[in-house]
C-alpha cells in the first residue's frame, strides 16, 4: 500500500487574517513551540506517509523557512518527502493556475503533479484542525469497506457559531454518507463534523481533478462529492481523539489556553509516545527562571528566560520576561521582550514584538488584544 | 574525491571517564548529559562548527554505542556534509596486526590516513572533557602568524591551583620554553586546556616517530609536546578568555551545571550568535502547574512541574509532583520525582523514580553530593543520606 499525503496551507487563511498577514496559516504559531503545519505533517510522518505535497498560494515565505529541507520531520529523502507546491505563472506569461480560495481549485492548480502520482491512495489534510490522528486506521477503513472516498468525522454539540465554520457529514447506519453540509447558517445539536481529513483512491482523485478542470467546478463538496454521493462509494470514519478546529481569532486563543487548562487535551496532542509532534529545531537553550520568577500554570518553551510573573499564559521560543514584570493570559510569540515594569494580559504578541517599561496593556478574555510582529509598544 | 581542507579537528572521545563513575558505565564521557539538554562533546562539536572548521574526525573506544548513534551523520552540527562532515574513527584491524588506542598520540597516528585524505596544512586536536564555548579560528589565526609548529590553548589559573594542572612557561612573545606537569612549584599560571594545532606535517613526522619508540606512552603531554619542545620547534601558547571547565568529576561536573544558572550566569548559553548545538528530542513545550514554585533554575522541554525547583537543573521530561522539592540538583532526563519526595545536592541520571515522600539526599552544606543512578526505582518513603552513589548493582543495599 502505498500512499501519497496533500496538506493544503492557505485554505483558512481569512479566518484568523490577524495572524495571517504575514504567512500562511500553515505557519501560523501554536501551542508554544510549533506552527499549524506540524500537526498534519507529524500525524501523516508517524503513519508512515514519507511523500507528501503542501499546496500554497501566497505569503509562504514563513512555510519554506519552516519547512526547509524537511529533515526536522524525517522528510528530507531521496524518494519522495515533502515538496511544496507553490503557484507559478507559464512560460507564455498567462497565469493559467489562477490563485486559488478553495480546495479543488488548488488540486486544480497543482493538477500537474496530482497526474503524476502513482500511489494507491491519497489522504487530504487542511492546516486549521489541530489532532493526533493515526492515518491508517483511516486507511484500513477506507480499504476494508471498499470506500472511494473516507471523511474522517468526530461526534460534537454544535452552537451555529461553530456549525458554521465546520462542514457536517450526515450517514446511514453502516457509515455510508447520505449528505454533506457545508457552513450550515441555521444548524445547532448534535453532528458529525469533518476533521477535512480525507481519504481518496488516487485514481479518483486524479480523475475528478481532471473532470473539473473541464466543467470549470471549484467546490470539491458541492460540485463533486455531493454529486457522486450515490453513485460512488463514500464513507465517515469515525474519530473519538482531541480536534479542535480553528476558524477565528477567539477559537484560536480559546484553542491554546485550553493547552493549559485542559490536561487530557494536551496529552491527547502532545503525549502520545509513538506519535510524537515534530516542529522545526531551533537549538535553544533550557528555559531560565530567575530567584525573582513567579510562574504559575503556563506553557513555556525552550530558550525563554523569566524573571518576572507569568500566569496561565503560553511562552514561545526565546522570549524574555523582565525583572517585575507581569504576563497574564497571553501567549507571546517567539522572542517577545516585555521590559521591566510592563505588563500584559490577555493579548496576543506576534514575533519579536517589544513591551517596553510602564507600558500596561490588555485585552479581554472574550476579546483578546493583537501585536502586530515586530511592534514596539 | 576528497576536498582539501586548511584545517581539519581530530575530536578524541574515547576515554572512560571513570571518575564520573555510574554516569559512564554505559556510556563514554563525551556522551554524559550536561545542562538540561546538551551532551558534554556538544561543546567542542558546535566551537569547531562556529569557527568555520566543517571536517571533524571523532576518535571512539569505550562504550562507543550511545556515543556513535548521538553523533549519527553529524546533522545537528551541520556536519553531514559531502565533503567533509563528521567522521567515526573507531580502533580497527589491519593487515599488521590489531590494536586498541593506546594514548592519545597514537589514536591520532592511526587515523593519519584519515588526517591525509584532506591534507590539511593544520590539525586541531581537541578532547571530550570540557565545557566551554571558542572559537579556534582565532588560535589558528595565533598559530599562522607566529609561524609555529605548534599552539597550544592556555588559560590563566589561579596561582594557588596551578599545581593541579599542566603549566606552559613561556617567554614575553608566549613562546614556549618548558612544558610542566603538575609541577609543585609553578613558574607560571598558563594552565594548557588540552586544546592544540598542530602543522600537519610536523605532527606526522613526530607522531611516526614516536611510534617507532617502544618506551614511549604514546601521549601529547609525556611525549609529543616534549619532544617537540626538545627539538626546539617553534611552540607557542594561545591565552583563552572566558569560561572553561573540565567536567572529569562528579563534583565539576555539577558545579559546571550550576555555571549555567545565576543572572547573568557564569556561563552563558542565550548567545543566538554562537549556538550549542544538539541533537534533538521531540518533547513537547514545559508545563508549570498553579502550585509551583520555581527559583533560579533550568527547565526544559517535556517537563512537568507541579512542585518546588531551586537551584537545579533538569533535562527533558522531567516530571516533579506536587509538594515534591528539588533542590542543588542536577536532573537527567525522564526522571519522575514523585508527590511529596525531596531531592537535595544529587545528580539523579535518566529514567530514575523517586518514590512519594522519599528524602533523597543531603543538604548543599553537608558537602556529600549524592549520585543515583538511570533506570532505578526508589519506593515510597525512601531515605537516602549524602554522599552515597547508588547504581542498580547496589541500590538493594539503600532500600528495604
Amino acid at each position: 500500500m502505498s500512499v501519497t499525503g496533500i496538506i493544503f496551507s492557505n485554505l483558512h487563511d481569512n479566518e484568523i487574517s490577524e495572524l495571517t498577514r504575514v504567512r500562511t496559516l500553515a505557519s501560523v504559531p501554536f501551542g508554544c513551540r510549533y506552527r499549524l503545519i506540524d500537526f498534519p505533517l507529524s500525524n501523516m510522518v508517524n503513519s508512515n506517509i514519507s511523500n507528501i505535497n503542501v499546496i500554497t498560494q501566497y505569503n509562504y515565505h514563513s512555510l519554506m523557512d519552516h519547512i526547509g529541507t524537511g529533515k526536522d520531520w524525517d522528510l528530507a529523502r531521496r524518494s519522495g518527502g515533502v515538496k511544496i507546491l507553490p503557484p507559478y505563472i507559464n512560460f507564455d506569461g498567462s497565469t493559467r493556475n489562477n490563485l486559488s480560495n478553495t480546495r479543488l481549485e488548488a488540486l486544480k492548480s497543482v493538477g500537474y503533479s496530482i497526474a503524476q502520482m502513482t500511489s494507491d491512495y491519497v489522504v487530504m489534510a487542511d492546516c486549521n484542525v489541530i489532532c493526533n490522528i493515526d492515518f491508517n486506521d483511516v486507511l484500513n477503513d477506507h480499504i476494508e469497506s471498499g470506500a472511494d472516498v473516507t471523511i474522517a468525522v468526530k461526534r460534537m454539540e454544535l452552537d451555529r457559531a461553530t456549525a458554521k465554520a465546520n462542514t457536517l457529514v450526515f450517514s446511514s447506519k453502516d457509515g455510508r454518507i447520505t449528505d454533506l453540509l457545508p457552513n450550515p447558517t441555521n444548524f445547532d445539536g448534535y453532528a458529525d463534523v469533518s476533521l477535512n481529513i480525507i481519504v481518496l483512491n488516487r485514481k479518483y482523485l486524479q480523475d475528478f481533478v481532471l473532470d473539473s478542470i473541464a466543467h470549470g467546478y471549484t467546490s470539491i463538496t458541492r460540485d463533486v462529492f455531493l454529486k457522486s454521493l450515490y453513485t460512488r462509494n463514500f464513507r465517515i470514519y469515525r474519530y473519538d481523539g482531541y480536534f479542535a478546529c480553528i476558524s477565528s481569532f477567539e477559537d484560536y486563543f480559546a484553542c491554546n489556553m485550553q493547552l493549559i487548562e485542559n490536561q487530557e487535551m494536551f496529552d491527547s496532542l502532545f503525549g502520545v509516545e509513538e506519535r510524537p509532534i515534530f516542529t522545526k529545531v531551533r537549538n535553544s537553550a533550557p528555559a531560565y527562571y530567575s530567584e525573582d520568577s513567579r510562574v504559575k500554570n503556563s506553557l513555556i518553551a525552550d530558550g525563554c528566560v523569566i524573571e518576572g510573573t507569568v500566569e496561565n499564559s503560553i511562552l514561545f521560543r526565546g522570549v524574555r520576561v523582565g525583572k517585575g514584570a507581569v504576563v497574564k493570559n497571553s501567549i507571546l510569540f517567539q522572542d517577545t521582550i516585555i521590559s521591566d515594569t510592563a505588563s500584559v494580559a490577555y493579548t496576543v504578541c506576534d514575533k519579536n514584538v517589544v513591551i517596553r517599561n510602564n507600558v500596561n496593556i490588555s485585552g479581554h478574555s472574550t476579546l483578546p488584544l493583537y501585536i502586530d510582529r515586530g511592534k514596539m509598544v | 574525491m576528497f576536498q582539501k581542507k586548511e584545517c581539519i579537528a581530530m575530536l578524541l572521545a574515547g576515554g572512560q571517564g571513570s571518575r564520573l563513575y555510574t554516569l559512564t558505565e554505559k556510556t563514554a564521557k563525551p556522551a554524559v548529559p550536561f545542562g538540561g539538554k546538551y551532551r558534554i562533546i556538544d561543546f567542542p562539536m558546535s566551537n569547531c562548527v562556529n569557527s568555520g572548521i566543517d571536517t571533524v574526525g571523532v576518535l571512539t573506544q569505550y562504550q562507543p554505542l550511545v556515543l556513535n548513534e548521538y553523533i549519527g551523520n553529524g546533522e545537528p552540527w551541520d556536519l553531514d556534509r559531502t565533503r567533509g562532515g563528521v567522521t567515526v574513527l573507531s580502533p580497527y584491524e589491519a593487515k599488521g596486526g590489531k590494536d586498541w588506542y593506546r594514548g592519545t598520540a597514537n589514536a591520532i597516528y592511526q587515523n593519519l590516513t584519515f588526517i591525509e585524505r584532506y591534507d590539511p596544512e593544520y590539525t586541531l586536536i581537541l578532547s571530550g572533557d570540557h565545557i566551554y564555548k571558542m572559537d579556534y579560528s582565532k588560535m589558528l589565526d595565533e598559530h599562522k602568524k607566529n609561524g609555529a609548529d605548534c599552539t597550544i590553548a592556555v588559560l590563566e589559573v589561579p596561582m594557588e591551583e596551578a599545581s593541579r594542572f599542566g603549566i606552559l612557561n613561556t617567554d614575553e612573545n608566549n613562546k614556549i620554553v618548558e612544558f610542566e606537569e603538575k609541577p609543585k612549584q609553578p613558574k607560571s599560571n598558563k594552565a594548557s586546556m588540552g586544546i592544540y594545532i598542530f602543522t600537519t606535517k610536523v605532527l606526522k613526522k613526530y607522531l611516526i616517530e614516536d611510534e617507532a619508540n617502544p618506551a614511549s606512552s604514546n601521549d601529547f603531554g609525556k611525549n609529543i609536546i616534549p619532544n617537540m619542545l626538545n627539538d626546539g620547534c617553534p611552540m607557542y601558547t594561545y591565552a583563552f578568555q572566558g569560561y572553561w571547565k573540565d567536567v572529569g568529576t562528579l563534583t565539576s561536573l555539577w558545579e559546571a551545571n550550576m555555571d549555567l544558572l545565576g543572572n547573568p550566569p557564569a556561563f552563558d548559553l542565550y548567545d543566538r550568535n554562537f549556538r550549542i548545538f544538539y541533537r534533538h528530542e521531540a518533547y513537547p513545550p514545559h508545563r508549570i502547574g498553579a502550585d509551583s514554585s520555581i527559583r533560579n533554575s533550568m527547565i526544559t522541554e517535556g517537563c512537568v512541574i507541579d512542585g518546588t525547583v531551586e537551584n537545579s537543573v533538569l533535562a527533558n521530561g522531567v516530571v516533579v509532583e506536587k509538594g515534591a522539592v528539588v533542590r542543588d540538583s542536577v536532573i537527567m532526563s525522564d526522571v519522575r520525582i514523585c508527590a511529596g519526595a525531596k531531592v537535595e545536592y544529587a545528580i539523579v541520571d535518566s529514567d530514575t523514580v523517586i518514590g512519594e515522600n522519599s528524602v533523597i539526599g543531603e543538604s548543599k552544606e553537608s558537602e556529600k553530593l549524592l549520585l543515583v543512578g538511570a533506570g532505578l526505582k526508589f519506593p515510597v518513603n525512601s531515605e537516602i543520606g549524602g554522599g552515597a552513589m547508588i547504581d542498580a548493582a547496589n541500590i538493594k543495599d539503600y532500600i528495604a
